[in-house]
């Protein structure tokens, strides 16, 4: 058996890859999952802060490839998930300190002990990136519903395939339900019709995420928030179960509700 | 609602320009092509055809397509009426 690797990239930055990272590695973990995640942005690292684990690191993976410590004394148990563990980038080097070989051998490593890894790619379609994406089983690719994201994200969808990594996996991330209602928003059908890829999940934007990434705290250890309950539901996804995206559209709408009252007649 | 009244009035939205704005860019980058270099080549390709048959030039079209990944080129020229089997 052993963990399968997952992952998350999309091109553009500032969509939301570390915050997905993050939210998939604990809704995994609080699954019942053992769970690694990789962060895989040497010299730009973040999934420290935003699963509020910065003040445990010791090592990181530059120290590993490098033979400084062993690979054990760079993963930082998580506060909360015994099973979940961060192995965290290097600050003060570049994405050449490793090579995609380095990931696939850390990640062979890890996989007997593990069910999944989840590694964070930086932004751009560079050595970062390709590192990132040398031992992924599933690659999940985060967009925007906005031009030039999902341009980005069309891209990044091209190399993959080039690569033979795919079929990519979609996550629309930020999709604001209201300006769809507008027409001033992509709907998430456009966004996947249109880059051609499956769908895994659609995560609305949520306000709650800035207070929660302020404190370190993922966004799905919130049980009444909308984009931790998407999150989670990818998360089952990821193991298989069917779960129907959510009704992101807020209201019943006029018809289905007059429908529902004509059906009901009487009987309620 | 506003998305009512723009339907009634005809207009198109935001969302809709995003959409049709980014078919057609999203068509030209994974084909690594790009607008213009297509009327290049479609003249050049006019003018390596008329070598061998009369065609209607000004209704020859070019155009790349979809479908889900997979990209194609098309090319429909018309011959003109009445043109000969074998040219020269």
């Amino acid at each position: 058996m052993g963990a399968k690797v997952i992952t998350v990239t999309s091109g553009k930055g500032g969509v939301g890859k570390t915050t997905t990272t993050a939210n998939l590695a604990v809704a995994l973990a609080s699954q019942g999952k053992k769970v690694t995640c990789l962060d895989a942005d040497i010299g730009l690292r973040n999934l420290d802060v935003v699963m509020g684990l910065e003040n445990r690191i010791v090592y990181d993976i530059v120290d590993v490839v490098e033979g400084r410590c062993r690979l054990r004394q760079a993963m930082i148990r998580d506060k909360k998930f015994s099973e979940l563990y961060l192995i965290p980038a290097a600050q003060t080097r570049d994405k050449s300190a490793i090579a995609p070989s380095d990931m696939i051998r850390i990640c062979d490593d890890l996989r007997p002990e593990m069910d999944w890894i989840i590694i964070d790619s930086p932004a751009g379609i560079e050595r970062g990136f390709k590192n990132a994406i040398a031992p992924a089983d599933v690659i999940i690719v985060i967009t925007n519903p906005e031009v030039s994201a999902v341009r980005d994200a069309d891209r990044i969808i091209g190399i993959i395939e080039a690569e033979e990594k795919g079929p990519a996996h979609l996550i629309i991330n930020r999709l604001n339900p209201s300006l769809v209602r507008k027409g001033d928003m992509l709907t998430a059908d456009d966004v996947t019709n249109l880059l051609a890829v499956d769908l895994l999940g659609i995560v609305p934007e949520d306000e709650n995420v800035v207070a929660s990434t302020n404190r370190g705290q993922p966004i799905v250890l919130n049980d009444h928030s909308k984009a931790g309950q998407a999150f989670s539901n990818i998360a089952l996804r990821l193991n298989g179960e069917n779960v129907p995206l959510l009704n992101l559209d807020g209201r019943e709408g006029i018809f289905k509700a007059i429908g529902r009252l004509i059906k009901d007649g009487g009987k309620s | 609602m506003s998305s009512f009244m723009d339907k009634l009035l005809n207009r198109s939205s935001s969302a809709e320009s995003a959409r049709q704005r980014l078919q057609l860019v999203l068509i030209h980058d994974r084909a690594n092509l790009p607008p213009g270099q297509i009327e290049l080549m479609k003249d050049e390709l006019i003018r390596v055809i008329s070598k061998y048959v009369d065609i209607d030039r000004n209704k020859a079209e070019i155009a790349l397509e979809n479908e889900g990944r997979e990209q194609r080129l098309t090319m429909i020229i018309p011959i003109s009426q009445g043109a000969r089997r074998y040219k020269g």
